[in-house]
């Protein structure tokens, strides 16, 4: 038994040391930019930088776009699913799937094959065009985590019975979604933003190739031509991912207690 | 019982290649409290969510206070419905719960808490309205749902299992509470239950379901002493079976076991050498002669159960047993097993299964 505990705590120590170290050597990396001392100048030559205040707040708004289209697109889908063709949740699942396996790279060329200026929808032809391509883009990139987050949400609550409840009470299909549908998987649905925005933040490959101003595209530039400022971009957007799971950390204790048990 | 207000016309339901409803027709007079009583998949709850519109008849058709609703969606129909999951909405205050249909509706806010107030108090948890339903007892979980469905004054409620999900004691007080309220507000209501003491003690009539069709429709009365069919003998309360051969039609005298018994007027054609079912209640039946049951057969205890106040014996009468209920009276000690026993009963009592 205590042997047991004792190569237990040795496992996780090794995980801990492999996760650690070097994101701890990156943020020393990151703080030695003034020679002989520490110092968070890298920090404020990024934070200075128009650049990374342009692309950051390119790739906030791409990631709220993307977010809206994600739930107006999953909720529904996902509710729909639960309520009417549970039959086909394995299918959907399956595809909600794929963005982890084809690579994004694919999925790229495949638009711009696709929606090139000559094709008879010409996303590419204008950049508010390529805009909503690469939202789009992102929208499905995202699927995965965003289909998951809000089916789960969805199976803590009876769906069917509360929709027939409200249904009887003479709701129609948007109230239910509004009032009683969407209130009761909103922590599932924040959860599921959170990821997505975390995803977009970081996002290289598509906005690169689509050409587009985007932190990912901007991380890797710097990252090729300079030396201590990409430790500090790193250790900013690692902050940002751990922010965005701590807020649904915090946000799931908020979720809405089922009442749906019988004693 | 002047008006139907709910009509049942010669609805069937199929799911596939699978009838689950046949040929179902059914009457609901104004005020009326009917039951839908049967066994899991007789299709009690089938029909109860076609008259909600949750379910569409393959044909048939369903009419509400003079109107065919039939093809009307559920939200059009002004009906309520309790569930036997509660289904209370878990991000809304009780209060809230209880004005969702009112909001609906469009009932002004002053007019929507009045109402909500009035039905609080009507299930007597008027200090409840900002709770979540996650803080509340199964048992007041349903009285809201119940409150629920009546506030926006529906002209039908519907009862789908209501009781199942509580503790015996819950469902007794909860049972009556739905019963006063029925009566108070003279709704007519359609309850769906398998539980038979409930069906009994609260409805008007009771539709006793078996394989997707009404087996017999009447008063708890009549369903309990006077079953049309061998299903509703069997199903709704205990009963003895014991097989017998007639032995001579003329004076009605049947065979059972070593004895024989005199059922005229009830062989209803029987000949000579045919073998019935005749059933008896245990309260129709005594250990020992009294006044009054004619008919005796002889046995032998086979089980004696302490229950209490009552004392259940099962005697054993040819190769069928027989259960009977006596009082617990402290003077005189309970029969032994293994004891030569006489039963009684009047012929009156047996009814004849064909």
């Amino acid at each position: 038994m205590k042997s047991g505990r004792f190569w237990a705590w040795v496992t996780f120590a090794v995980g801990a040391a492999y996760f650690f170290i070097p994101l701890i050597a990156t943020f020393e990396f990151s703080m030695r930019m003034r020679r002989g001392v520490y110092s968070f100048d890298a920090y404020t030559v990024v934070f200075g930088d128009p650049r990374f205040q342009a692309t950051f707040a390119y790739s906030v708004v791409a990631a709220v776009f993307t977010i809206i289209l994600g739930v107006l697109i999953v909720v529904p889908a996902a509710y729909w699913i639960r309520l009417r063709l549970p039959h086909l949740r394995p299918i959907v699942e399956f595809i909600t799937l794929l963005p982890l396996v084809i690579p994004a790279i694919v999925i790229v060329f495949g638009y711009i094959r696709m929606y090139g200026s000559n094709s008879p929808l010409p996303f590419l032809g204008s950049a508010a065009g390529t805009n909503v391509l690469l939202v789009i883009g992102y929208a499905t990139l995202a699927l995965p985590y965003m289909y998951r987050a809000v089916d789960t949400g969805l199976r803590t609550i009876d769906v069917r019975t509360l929709t027939e409840a409200a249904q009887i009470l003479g709701a129609g299909w948007t109230t239910i979604v509004a009032r009683v549908i969407m209130p009761n998987v909103l922590i599932a649905v924040l959860s599921g933003a959170f990821l997505t925005f975390a995803i977009v933040i970081g996002e290289f490959t598509m906005a690169s190739l689509l050409n587009r101003p985007a932190f990912g595209p901007y991380l890797q530039n710097i990252g090729a031509n300079r030396a201590y400022e990409p430790a500090a971009l790193a250790i900013i957007a690692f902050a940002i991912t751990w922010g965005c799971m701590s807020v649904i950390q915090v946000l799931s204790r908020f979720a809405p207690k089922s009442a749906n048990q019988p004693n | 019982m002047t008006d139907h207000f709910l009509k049942i016309q010669s609805v069937r339901k199929s799911f596939g290649p699978t009838t689950v409803v046949q040929d179902f027709n059914l009457d609901v007079g104004t005020g009326e409290f009917v039951s839908f009583l049967g066994p899991s998949g007789c299709g009690k709850t089938t029909v109860l969510r076609m008259v909600a519109g949750f379910e569409e008849p393959t044909s048939g058709a369903i009419v509400i206070g003079g109107k065919d609703v039939t093809r009307l969606k559920p939200n059009q129909r002004n009906i309520g419905m309790v569930f036997q999951a509660y289904a209370l909405f878990p991000n809304l205050t009780v209060a809230q719960n209880i004005a969702f249909g009112l909001k609906v509706a469009g009932v002004p806010k002053a007019d929507s808490d009045k109402r909500v107030a009035e039905m609080l108090n009507l299930i007597k948890l008027p200090q409840f309205g900002d709770r979540y339903p996650y803080q509340l007892s199964g048992g007041q979980q349903q009285r809201v749902a119940l409150a629920r469905a009546i506030a926006p004054k529906p002209k039908l409620l519907l009862l789908d299992e209501p009781l199942s999900a509580l503790d015996a004691k819950v469902r007794v007080s909860l049972r009556d509470e739905i019963r006063a309220i029925q009566k108070e507000l003279g709704i007519t209501t359609v309850f769906v239950t398998h539980d038979q003491e409930e069906a009994l003690s609260i409805s008007d009539r009771i539709v006793v379901m078996y394989g997707g069709k009404a087996e017999q429709v009447g008063t708890p009365f009549e369903i309990y002493n006077r079953p049309a069919t061998k299903f509703v003998a069997n199903f709704v309360g205990t009963l003895n079976v014991l097989e017998g051969t007639v032995t001579d039609p003329s004076t009605g005298a049947v065979q059972v076991g070593a004895n024989s018994v005199m059922l005229k007027g009830k062989l209803n054609g029987s000949k000579a050498g045919d073998t019935l079912s005749l059933a008896l209640r245990p309260e129709a039946i005594s250990l020992g002669r009294q006044p009054g049951r004619d008919a005796t057969l002889g046995g032998e205890i086979a089980e004696v159960s302490f229950l209490g106040s009552v004392i259940r014996v099962r005697v054993g009468v040819g190769k069928d047993r027989v259960s009977l209920d006596t009082f617990n009276s402290p003077a005189s000690p309970p029969p032994t097993v293994g004891d030569k026993a006489e039963i009684s009963f009047s012929p009156e009592d047996v009814l004849v299964l064909h």
